[in-house]
C-alpha cells in the first residue's frame, strides 16, 4: 500500500530521535512496539505519570503473553512489529465532491437510508454541514451538562476526571486480562469515556451524530462507562455504513460499571470492512467487552449485531457480582463469503438471585464460518443464580458453517440453567413459497433473515434497529440465487 | 387466459407430465381429479415455476404471454397463485409484514404505489374476516404454529389479499374438518368473478358441492384422460377410478 510505505518512509528517513517530550510534531510513531513506543503515546497525549506506568505494566504483560489460538478462526499471523502505534489524528485528503466518491459505496449508503450530508462526511468528502453538526454537538452537551452527566473522549478524562479513570480503569478488564486486552491498555490511543451520576437517568440516547464521529475512531479504541447508583444509559457504538480502514488489526476494549440500581445498556452494530467476496483483506476485530454489575439491583445488556469484518473474536460479557443482577446478551451475527467469526458472551454468577439471559443468532451465508462460544459460570456462593441460553443458527447455502460451543461450569446446585439450540437453513422451499407470493430470492432472503433475527433486533433502539434491518439484508445480498 | 399445450415435465429424468393439454378461460372454475402419482401437483408446482421440474416439451400461454418463460416470482405478480398444498413456516416475520412485502411488489408491477397504512390495515381486515380468520393470526408468525386447517385458511386470506388472475388450490381441502373446508369453499366462492378463474386439485369430490367446477378433469399418468362436468366427480367418488382405466386399455 502506497501510503504504507510512504509512513515508513517519512519515519525511517527522518531525523526522528524517539523523543519522550511532549513537544513532538511527528504525526507517526515509528513501527513496531516497544518500551519507547508507549512513552511516546503517552507523552504525545501530555498523560499523567500513572498513566504511563499504567501503559507500560500493560505492556510488560503483554510481553509474556502468547496469542489466543482457541477461537475457531484461520488468518495469517499478525506481525506486531510492524505495525504503527500511534496516528495523529489528522485531514485526509479526501475526495472534493461525491462525484469522486466510489458508486458502490453511495449505494450502500443510499441502501441504508443514510442522509446525503451524513453520506458526505461518511465518505470523507469536505462539507460545510460541519459547522451544523458542531452546533448539534453543542445542543447535546448542554443537555447532558444539565444532567451532570460527563461524555468525552477517554483522553480528556484522563487530563480532567483522572479520579474516576483512575478508579474504574481495568477494573473490569484488568491490564494483563487477555493478549488483546493487554496490547490495547499498552497503546491505546484513544475512545469514548462516560459517567451518570447518582440517580440521573441519561436524557439522550449517547449515539446518533457519533455516527460521523465513529467514522474517525482508532485502530485501538477504549471506552469506559460508568452508571453510578440508580443511573440509566443507552451507549450506542458503532455505524451501519460500511467503514474502511487501512489498519487490518483493531483491538477495543470496552468496559461498563453498573453499581447498585444502575443500568447499562450497549448496542453495537459493526460494519468494518469483510474482504472482498474471494477473502482478500478485511479487518481483523479482536475485541474485549466487559461489564460488571457491582452493586445490588443492576443491570448490564449488550445488543450487537456483527456484519462486517474478515475475522472477529468478541465475547461482550457480565460479571454479576451485585445480588439480584441481571446480565443480557443479543446477538446477530452475519458472515459471508470467507467471514469468520467467532463470538458469544460470558455470564458469571457470582452474586445471589442473578439472572442471566443469552440470545444469540448466527447468520452463515457463502463459505463463511460462524461460531458460538459461550461460557455461563456459577461460582459457588451463587445461590438461585437463572440462564437462559438460546443459540440458534441460519444457514444459507451449503458450503458455510454455523458452530456452538456452549461452556457450564456450575458450582451451586440451586442454579437454574437451561439451554436450547436451533440450526436450520434457508430453504428451497421457503424460497419459493416466497417467490410464489411476488417476492424475488434477494428481498425473500432479507425478510427470512430479518424474521429469524427479530428477538435481538427488538432489542436495538428504534432508529438503529431500522438501519441495522437494511444492513442485515445489504450484507447477505448475492447470497442466494 | 390459460392455455396449456402438450406439456412434458419430468424431474430427474423420470417424465411425470407426459402431453398436458387444457384450456382455461376468465371465470371459470376447473377441477382436477386423478389418483395418486397421477401428477397433479407437479402440474400445480410446474404452472408456479418451480425449478425442480425440467420442461421438455409443450408450452404455457398465461394471458398471451410464455408463462415458462418467467420467474416464480414474475408469474406471482402477472396473477398466477398457487395454494400450497404444504404451507411453510417462516418464523418472526409477521403474516401482516409478509403480506405488505408481497402486495408491495405485486402492487409495484402494475404500476402502482403502495397502499397507505391505513388503507392496508382495512384492507388487510377485510380479508381476513372474509375467510373469517382471527385478527389475532396477522400478528402471528406466517404459519409458525398454525394447526393444518389454520395454514389452509391461511393460503386463501393470503390468495384474497393478492387478488390473483387465476388461483391454483393444489389439495387445500386435505385435513380440513367439514366446517374448515365450508369456510375455504366460502371464501373462495366470494372470491369468485368473471374475470378471475381456479384450477382446483382434490382427491374427494366433497369441496366440489361447495365449490361448483364447470369442468372436471382426470389426469392419469401425466395426462387429462377424461372431462366432463360437476357429474364426473360424483361417478369418480362413486365408482374410483378402475373404470377409467379400463376404458383407456380398451380404448
Amino acid at each position: 500500500m502506497a501510503t504504507e510505505d510512504q509512513i515508513i518512509d517519512e519515519v525511517t528517513s527522518g531525523e526522528y530521535k524517539y523523543g519522550f517530550t511532549s513537544n513532538i510534531d511527528q504525526e507517526f510513531a515509528p513501527i513496531g512496539l516497544n518500551e519507547d513506543t508507549i512513552r511516546f503515546i503517552s507523552a504525545k497525549k501530555n498523560e499523567p505519570e500513572w498513566m504511563l506506568n499504567w501503559r507500560l505494566k500493560a505492556f510488560e504483560n503483554w510481553q509474556a503473553m502468547a496469542e489466543p489460538n482457541w477461537a475457531n478462526v484461520k488468518y495469517p499471523k499478525v506481525d506486531y512489529q510492524s505495525i504503527s502505534y500511534y496516528a495523529a489524528p489528522k485531514k485526509k485528503e479526501g475526495p472534493k465532491s461525491m462525484d469522486e466518491v466510489d458508486p458502490e459505496l453511495i449505494d450502500t449508503f443510499n441502501k441504508l437510508g443514510i442522509p446525503l450530508e451524513e453520506q458526505k462526511i461518511l465518505a470523507g468528502v469536505a462539507v460545510d454541514v460541519v459547522l451544523d453538526s458542531v452546533s448539534v454537538k453543542t445542543t447535546f452537551k448542554e443537555k447532558l451538562a444539565e444532567a451532570g452527566v460527563i461524555f468525552c473522549s477517554i483522553s480528556e478524562a484522563i487530563q480532567e476526571h483522572p479520579e474516576l479513570v483512575k478508579k474504574y480503569l481495568s477494573a473490569v478488564v484488568p491490564v494483563g486480562d487477555n493478549f488483546f486486552a493487554a496490547l490495547n491498555s499498552a497503546v491505546f490511543s484513544d475512545g469514548s469515556f462516560v459517567y451518570i451520576p447518582k440517580n440521573t437517568r441519561c436524557p439522550m440516547e449517547l449515539s446518533t451524530y457519533f455516527r460521523i464521529n465513529a467514522a474517525n475512531t482508532g485502530q485501538f479504541e477504549r471506552t469506559l462507562i460508568i452508571a453510578d447508583e440508580g443511573a440509566y444509559v443507552s451507549y450506542l457504538e458503532g455505524c451501519t455504513a460500511p467503514m474502511r480502514d487501512e489498519n487490518q488489526l483493531h483491538a477495543a476494549v470496552v468496559e461498563l460499571v453498573a453499581l447498585k440500581d444502575a443500568e447499562i445498556k450497549y448496542s453495537t452494530v459493526q460494519n468494518w470492512y469483510p474482504g472482498d467476496k474471494e477473502g482478500k483483506g478485511g479487518i481483523y476485530n479482536f475485541v474485549t467487552k466487559r461489564g460488571i454489575c457491582q452493586g445490588a439491583n443492576s443491570k448490564i445488556s449488550w445488543t450487537q449485531v456483527e456484519t462486517g469484518s474478515a475475522v472477529t473474536w468478541k465475547y461482550p460479557s457480565v460479571l454479576l457480582t451485585g445480588d439480584n443482577s441481571i446480565g443480557e446478551f443479543y446477538s446477530v451475527a452475519v458472515t459471508n463469503n470467507f467471514q469468520q467469526a467467532d463470538t458469544g458472551t460470558k455470564m458469571i454468577h457470582i452474586g445471589k438471585n442473578t439472572t442471566s439471559r443469552i440470545v444469540s443468532k448466527g447468520i452463515s451465508a457463502g463459505k463463511s464460518q460462524n461460531s458460538y462460544r459461550g461460557l455461563v459460570k456459577v461460582m459457588n456462593r451463587a445461590d438461585n443464580a437463572k440462564n437462559y441460553s438460546q443459540c440458534d443458527s441460519l444457514l444459507i447455502g451449503d458450503k458455510c458453517g454455523a458452530h456452538t460451543f456452549p461452556y457450564l461450569e456450575v458450582d451451586n446446585q440451586s442454579a437454574n440453567i437451561e439451554h436450547e439450540a436451533t440450526t436450520s437453513k434457508i430453504g428451497e422451499d421457503m424460497l419459493f413459497y416466497c417467490n410464489q407470493r411476488g417476492l424475488d430470492d434477494e428481498k425473500a432472503t432479507a425478510m427470512i433473515v430479518n424474521g429469524f433475527s427479530k428477538e435481538v433486533l427488538d432489542k436495538l433502539p428504534m432508529e438503529f434497529a431500522v438501519e441495522a434491518k437494511k444492513l442485515l439484508a445489504i450484507s447477505l445480498e448475492g447470497s442466494v440465487g | 387466459m390459460l392455455s396449456i399445450k402438450n406439456l412434458h415435465a419430468s424431474v430427474n429424468g423420470n417424465e411425470i407430465l407426459r402431453g398436458v393439454n387444457l384450456e382455461i378461460k376468465p371465470g371459470e372454475v376447473h377441477a382436477i381429479m386423478g389418483p395418486n402419482g397421477s401428477g397433479k401437483s407437479t402440474l400445480a408446482s410446474v404452472l408456479a415455476g418451480k425449478d425442480d421440474y425440467e420442461i421438455t416439451e409443450g408450452s404455457v400461454t398465461f394471458d398471451s404471454k410464455d408463462l415458462l418463460e418467467f420467474d416464480p416470482e414474475e408469474r406471482s405478480r402477472e396473477g398466477v397463485f398457487l395454494a400450497f398444498q404444504y404451507p411453510v413456516e417462516i418464523p418472526g416475520v409477521s403474516n401482516t409484514n409478509f403480506m405488505k412485502a408481497c402486495l408491495s411488489e405485486q402492487r409495484k408491477h402494475r404500476g402502482l404505489d403502495d397502499l397507505k397504512p391505513h388503507e392496508f390495515l382495512k384492507l388487510i381486515r377485510e380479508k381476513a374476516a372474509l375467510v373469517e380468520l382471527d385478527p389475532k393470526f396477522l400478528h402471528r408468525s406466517v404459519n409458525e404454529g398454525f394447526s393444518g386447517g389454520e395454514k389452509k385458511r391461511n393460503e386463501i386470506f393470503q390468495m384474497a389479499m393478492l387478488e390473483p388472475k387465476l388461483a391454483i388450490l393444489d389439495e387445500t381441502d386435505s385435513g380440513l374438518d367439514i366446517d374448515a373446508l365450508k369456510i375455504v369453499a366460502n371464501g373462495v366462492n366470494k372470491l369468485k368473478s368473471p374475470e378471475n378463474a381456479f384450477v382446483v386439485i382434490t382427491h374427494y369430490q366433497r369441496l366440489l358441492n361447495y365449490i361448483v367446477p364447470d369442468y372436471v378433469h382426470v389426469l392419469y399418468k401425466g395426462q387429462i384422460v377424461k372431462t366432463g362436468d360437476k357429474s364426473l366427480a360424483l361417478e369418480l367418488e362413486e365408482k374410483g377410478y378402475d373404470w377409467i382405466k379400463d376404458e383407456l386399455v380398451n380404448a
